[in-house]
This record gives C-alpha cells, sequence and structure tokens, in this order.
C-alpha cells in the first residue's frame, strides 16, 4: 500500500474543508447551460489489506475526484484521499491511524487546441504512475512500484502552474507534452518543492505502443536531476496490457515491468472467465550511494509480484496479490488482498 | 473541528449529491458504447468507428470503462480526459460525438 502523500493533523485540516466544502456549493450553483456538462463525483472506495511477516494490517480508503467545468474553457478538478490505517503493534495489540488529505486541486484552462494551462496544486507529470496508475480504481496492483518516488520531489504535488496538450496528433502517430513549475510550499495541505521539469511521449495508434520521457530537477537544498523513461505496449483487439517505467535518481535507479491479461476466448470480457485478470510485475532497484533521501529501498532489492484480480460487474473489482521480495537485508513475502467500487455520477441536476 | 463534525460535513455533502442525482437520467455504458448498433447513415457510422478507435486508444490504455454513467456528464468526462490524456481538439470532439451519438 503506497502511504498517503500528505499526513495532516484534523485540526489544521478544518479551515481547509470548510473551504472546500463552500467552492464545490458554489461550483454547484453554477448554472449549467449545456447538459452534458453537469460536474460529476467519482473515484473509489477500497478496503484493503496486506500480510507482512505473519502481520495483518487493514486499510479502508475513500478517494473521491470531483471535477466541474466552469464555462467552455475551464475545468476544476480536485482528488483526495480518506485513509485509516489499522496495524499491528509489536506486542499484537492495533493501532489507529487516519490521513486526510488532497491529492490535488487544480484549475485548467483550455487556451487552444495544443495548449491547456493549469494553476494550483496538481500531480507531477514524471514517469506514468503518479498521473495515470495512482488512483485505487485503476492500478492493478495496491501498492505502487518501488521507484514510484523517484521524480515526484516527496509529496507527488508541485504547487505552481503546468502548461500541457497534444502537440501533434495525426492517424500514425502524436505526441503530447506536459512541462511545470513548482514552487516551495510548506503548507501541510499543499506540501510541495520548488522544482521543475516535465514530460513528452510519443504513441504509434497503429502498434498501441507509447513511448515517453521525463525530466525533472529539484531546485532546493541539494540539486538534484531525475530521468524517467516509459515504454507502454497494448496490442490491438486483445486485453494484454504490457507497460513499463524505467527512473534514475541521484542516489537510486530502477525499473518496472508489468503486464496483464483478460481473456475474450470464452464469451469476451464479461463472461466470468473474461473477468479474471492474472498479473505479473517485476522490478528492481539499485542504489548509486547510501544517501536515503529518494525513499527506495536502502538496499538493492529485486522484487515479483504476481496478481490475480477479478473485475466483478457494476465497476467493483477484486485484487489479490503475492509478492517475493529479494534484498541484502532480508527476503520476504507480502500477500495482499482488497475489493474496490468505483463510482461516478453528476453531482448537480443539470438542465 | 473535530473528528465528528468533519465526517458530518462530509456525510452531508455525500448525502446532498446522491439525492441532487436521483433524479431520473439517461445512462451511457462504457461495454455498450464500444458496441453500438449499426448506424442508419454513413456519416454517423464514421463517427462511432472514430470515436470508438479514440475510446480504445486513449480512455481505455489506463483503465477499464465504467460500466455506465449519465449523458449530463458525458462533456465533463471528456474535458476532464482531455487535459489528463492530452486529447487532441478533434479527438475530443469525436469522443464527445461517440459518447452522445
Amino acid at each position: 500500500m503506497a502511504p498517503p502523500l500528505l499526513n495532516v493533523s484534523i485540526s489544521k485540516l478544518a479551515w481547509s474543508v470548510r473551504r472546500i466544502i463552500f467552492a464545490m456549493v458554489m461550483l454547484c450553483t453554477v448554472q449549467y447551460g449545456i447538459a452534458q456538462d453537469t460536474p460529476f463525483l467519482s473515484g473509489g472506495v477500497g478496503f484493503f489489506t496486506d500480510t507482512n511477516g505473519g502481520k495483518t494490517t487493514y486499510y479502508p480508503i475513500l478517494e473521491p475526484l470531483l471535477a466541474a467545468p466552469i464555462g467552455s474553457h475551464f475545468l476544476v478538478e480536485s482528488r483526495a484521499a480518506l485513509l485509516e490505517t489499522f496495524a499491528p503493534s509489536a506486542d499484537g495489540v492495533y493501532d489507529h491511524t487516519h490521513f486526510i488529505g488532497l491529492t490535488y486541486l487544480q484549475g485548467d484552462y483550455i487556451v487552444s487546441p495544443h495548449v491547456t494551462v493549469v494553476g494550483g496544486s496538481f500531480l507531477i507529470p514524471f514517469g506514468t504512475y503518479n498521473e495515470r496508475l495512482s488512483p485505487i480504481w485503476i492500478s492493478n496492483f495496491q501498492d505502487g512500484p518501488l521507484i514510484a518516488s523517484l521524480g515526484l520531489m516527496s509529496t507527488g504535488t508541485g504547487t505552481g502552474g503546468m502548461v500541457r496538450g497534444s502537440a501533434i496528433s495525426r492517424h500514425k502517430y502524436s505526441i503530447d507534452y506536459a512541462t511545470y513549475f513548482s514552487s516551495r510550499v510548506g503548507n501541510q495541505q499543499f506540501a510541495s518543492e520548488r522544482s521543475s521539469g516535465g514530460r513528452t511521449s510519443l504513441y504509434l495508434p497503429e502498434q498501441r505502443i507509447e513511448i515517453g520521457l521525463s525530466y525533472d530537477r529539484l531546485l532546493q537544498g541539494t540539486h538534484e536531476n531525475f530521468y524517467g523513461m516509459h515504454v507502454w505496449w497494448e496490442p490491438k483487439d486483445t486485453a494484454f496490457r504490457l507497460r513499463s517505467e524505467f527512473a534514475r535518481g541521484h542516489h537510486a535507479q530502477g525499473y518496472w515491468v508489468e503486464a496483464d491479461y483478460r481473456t475474450q476466448a470464452f464469451g469476451g470480457l464479461d463472461s466470468w472467465i473474461g473477468r479474471i485478470e492474472p498479473l505479473i510485475r517485476v522490478q528492481q532497484t539499485f542504489r548509486r550511494d547510501t544517501l536515503f533521501s529518494d525513499g527506495l529501498p536502502l538496499a538493492n532489492t529485486q522484487r515479483v509480484d504476481l496478481g490475480l484480480d477479478y473485475n466483478l460487474p457494476h465497476n467493483t473489482r477484486i485484487l489479490t496479490s503475492f509478492e517475493r521480495q529479494f534484498s541484502d537485508h532480508k527476503d520476504h513475502n507480502i500477500w495482499e488482498t482488497g475489493i474496490v467500487y468505483r463510482f461516478l455520477f453528476p453531482t448537480w441536476k443539470g438542465k | 473541528m473535530s473528528l465528528k463534525r468533519l465526517s458530518f460535513a462530509a456525510a452531508v455533502l455525500m448525502s446532498s449529491s446522491v439525492l441532487l442525482w436521483a433524479a431520473p437520467q439517461h445512462q451511457i455504458t462504457g461495454e455498450q458504447a464500444a458496441k453500438k448498433p449499426a448506424a442508419t447513415i454513413q456519416p454517423s457510422q464514421q463517427h462511432q468507428d472514430e470515436g470508438d478507435r479514440i475510446f480504445q486508444q486513449q480512455c481505455s490504455r489506463c483503465h477499464n470503462a465504467p460500466e455506465g454513467f449519465s449523458s449530463r456528464i458525458s462533456g465533463t468526462i471528456v474535458r476532464h480526459m482531455r487535459v489528463r490524456a492530452s486529447l487532441s481538439k478533434q479527438d475530443e470532439e469525436q469522443l464527445l460525438h461517440f459518447l452522445n451519438p
């Protein structure tokens, strides 16, 4: 289970929550002239467990996502995480902790067919995991890759501005880009570090291959560079997906390769067999020095994740996996199970 | 603000949203959207095929299609996807047409 990005106390959240509720109420009062542009509330609610060294930890979690268009060019969107953790202490008694935090809160202004300006607190566009795969209703495994924290500047979010869009879009290829600048913010709800960077991707629709490069630089303290590359391949007319990513930081580097498959041979994807989704993920991390500032394991680590998900009707998924981790410190197993329901509905009765 | 008051506020907000949503609405089904019946005129069929292609390439690349959602939020979904997936304007229009034939 990936740790929450922000750990905040309830008392310090109060003012932020009031402001968010006020903003949502104000958004709901906007008259939406186009019936298709009603704001929506989406997200996932899940219950996860992981068993490591014979000790089981429980994680009920809610991740709501709000998107509200204003006019024809503007969109406000936000995602939050409400996580409870029930973990056994050394004497076997369960401790309970909770975290509530905004994952991001951003405004998007569509300037032109090729340019969208984003302002606020946004997910850092480095690699693919943070922006695309981190929502609990999307990810195949409960926990993120070992290298997920590389290039994400500790919090995974930037506070500032971003320019992104489709640079070129043709039938045979397309290129998209995202570039950002983030300032240093100490506020617990919008914590971020001063950094800058971006990502660009080439997509070949006929081959269903995507290749992307990422780069960002920490601009405070010891300035550090991060480099990333991802390759995705999802063959046409199959339910097979192969995703991979490499990232290199100042103190460590690593990669992950993940494959998942659903058969269509026995009645299609909606048959009881077609809903079964076997998964495998292989990952390795390598330390370049012993300075620990990036969230990666202290020793070189290899890990194999074997998963079996089941896609139930009504946007519900069961996630199970067994993970075997090998490292110089200690080898160990992790068993994970969970269930996630994805919801999606209008927040306001439009015209 | 105590945890109880915070939870109460969240519950009120969620309940309000559900009540507002409870009105009758036309549902778009993601799976259905991928299996539209043959259109009666050729241009419409082309739009659907193109929209299906974009849906498969841009949306399904990351996540499964949601089983159903109200047509009233289709425009918001497409705009959200335009930003998140860096869709071109043409792709955005095709996708919107695909979700609202």
